[in-house]
């Protein structure tokens, strides 16, 4: 079986040649995988009914582009507002004060268990239950007053909605993260004479952020498919430009496919976002020097997945 | 003789209904190096966080350099010590922690530098430089862009000496520094620490290093169960101790 020569007088053992073991239930699911992969992309080329020729026609549509434009400015916004949000209830809920780490609770408690559709349209109908809106201090006078009406357009619902209700979650990631930090930092700052906002902001949050980025990530991609929920409130997004197009041609399926590519497209790109940004977070983390390029990476993925493939004659 | 560097007077700590410190009196003078020994559980590192007010007493008095730590009298009350008047006193009080407790973020060099610019407001790259003194003075020359986790046990141990000495304090704490380390490794960290003494620094050091103890102490405290058992010279404490307590300890440590 194997042939390993005695080459005690050469110094150094010949490398192990051995044949080796034969995956047959491997070798039958890459087969089964195969046919079925062949079988889909035959299908998705040659059916005529996907109408390739139209989503091409479609792709570039000033009307498509337009709503891209509003859903990638949807997602910014709303997972800006997330994390300052998350990461403010996170402080708030680790917050020795009672009263204030449960009003953090009780946020995420609500926003956590309603859904994110009801809150969307709940604030586009504001007007009914506040019809005019005044924000100042309480008692005092007011910064911003007027007709709810006016003040909440249906993109400001969405942002609210969408930026309000991704804090919630932001908010256990980024606490999360930050206990995720051995104490004995904190302690070695305090040590050294930081205060406690130093100490977070210098050596806590920076070390809770390899905790923190994937997840958040995650949320990013999540975000930018939940803006198409939008479309209910008539915000002009991706979801909503492809639907009022084949409202007037009747093509609903190749502009459905025109709406997925382009999400695709969005979410690839912030793959390779999220790649470089772990990347720069996980240095001094591991005892290799940096990590390669997302290129060199992926390179390097194929090469090890075949790997496992080559056996010696 | 001038104040104590560090004085402590029926000193009680408790956590919950476990009470760990149980009325300690110890004075450190400046220029002084005291070796706290004992079992574990006997109060010596919770004693050592009291001093800079990692942790807070619940009774007695604890000053450092004739101030009250955590605390400012006025007539017969006590009141809290606000955030920023605790920070800037601990700034003035080294400490070295048993697991080192390096920021993993940061190379070597700015772990040295960060908290004088931080906290002190130095320049940057003045505080660069003496971090890069510092650094060479611990024996690290050769280490100031490595993070933590491309360091030894005992390189990473130096890099914080050097770390708390940046602040220039008045006072060092050790907490078991060499307690995390292999055994070969020891030897260069209690090095530094035997220098320090040398150029007149107070130190107060918990340790099992008995040999470290024995030679470099200017006095040994024995703690057992929150309380002194007994203190002296190590040629007293060590070799000729006068409790049984520290007797039995010693013969298992030693």
């Amino acid at each position: 079986m194997s042939s390993v020569k005695d080459t005690a007088d050469k110094g150094r053992p010949e490398e192990i040649r051995a044949v080796p073991v034969r995956h047959w239930g491997r070798w039958l699911a890459a087969a089964i995988v195969l046919v079925v992969g062949v079988a889909v992309v035959r299908s998705v080329a040659t059916n005529a009914r996907l109408e390739w020729s139209v989503v091409g026609e479609y792709l570039f549509d000033e009307r498509v582009l337009e709503g891209l434009r509003v859903t990638l400015e949807l997602t910014v916004i709303s997972m800006a507002i997330g994390i300052v949000l998350g990461v403010l209830l996170a402080v708030m809920r680790l917050s020795p004060n009672k009263l204030v780490a449960s009003a953090s609770w009780l946020y995420i408690w609500f926003f956590r268990g309603t859904p994110v559709l009801v809150q969307i349209i709940f604030w586009y109908f504001i007007s009914a239950a506040y019809p005019k809106i005044n924000i100042g201090i309480p008692f005092g006078p007011a910064f911003i007053h007027g007709d709810a009406n006016t003040l909440i357009k249906p993109f400001t619902a969405a942002i609210l909605a969408l930026g309000l209700n991704e804090g919630a979650y932001m908010s256990e990631i980024v606490r999360a993260g930050i206990i995720s930090v051995d104490e004995g930092q904190a302690d070695a700052a305090h040590s050294l004479g930081m205060t406690r906002l130093q100490t977070m902001r210098r050596i806590v949050l920076p070390q809770a952020m390899r905790v923190i980025i994937p997840p958040t990530g995650n949320e990013t991609i999540s975000m930018l498919k939940t803006t198409s929920l939008v479309s209910v409130i008539a915000v002009p997004d991706l979801l909503y430009a492809v639907q009022s197009i084949y409202a007037v041609n009747f093509r609903t399926i190749p502009l459905l496919i025109v709406a997925s590519i382009w999400y695709l497209v969005c979410t690839s790109v912030l793959y390779v976002g999220q790649y470089y940004l772990e990347r720069y977070y996980a240095r001094g983390a591991t005892r290799e020097g940096a990590a390669p390029s997302l290129a060199v990476a992926m390179a390097r993925g194929v090469l090890s997945f075949r790997r496992h493939d080559e056996g010696t004659p | 003789m001038s104040a104590p560097m560090v004085k402590a007077e029926a000193v009680h700590k408790r956590f919950g209904r476990n009470e760990v410190l149980r009325g300690i009196d110890l004075e450190v003078a400046a220029g002084e190096v005291m070796c706290l020994l004992g079992p574990s559980g006997s109060g010596k590192s919770t004693f050592l966080r009291c001093i800079n007010h990692l942790e807070k007493i619940n009774s007695g008095r604890l000053s450092v350099d004739g101030e009250l730590v955590g605390y400012r009298q006025a007539g017969d009350r006590l009141h809290e010590l606000r955030e920023a008047d605790v920070a800037r006193k601990r700034a003035e009080i080294g400490m070295v922690f048993q697991h080192f407790n390096l920021f993993g973020h940061m190379t070597a060099l700015w772990n040295v530098a960060c908290a004088p610019t931080l906290v002190k407001g130095v320049p940057r790259e003045q505080a660069r430089a003496r971090a890069r003194e510092l650094l060479d003075r611990v024996g690290l020359g050769d280490k100031h862009d490595s993070y933590p986790a491309q360091l030894s046990g005992g390189q990473q141990q130096r890099v914080a000496i050097a770390r708390a000495l940046a602040m220039d304090p008045k006072l060092m704490l050790f907490d078991e520094p060499t307690s995390a380390l292999d055994p070969e490794l020891v030897g260069d960290v209690l090095e530094v620490m035997r220098g320090l003494a040398g150029e007149g620094m107070t130190m107060v050091v918990v340790t099992h290093e008995m040999g470290f103890a024995r030679e470099v102490a200017d006095r040994v405290v024995f703690m057992d169960g929150g309380v002194v058992v007994e203190a002296g010279s190590p040629g007293e404490v060590l070799a000729s101790p006068r409790h049984e307590r520290t007797r039995a300890f010693l013969s298992k440590v030693l």
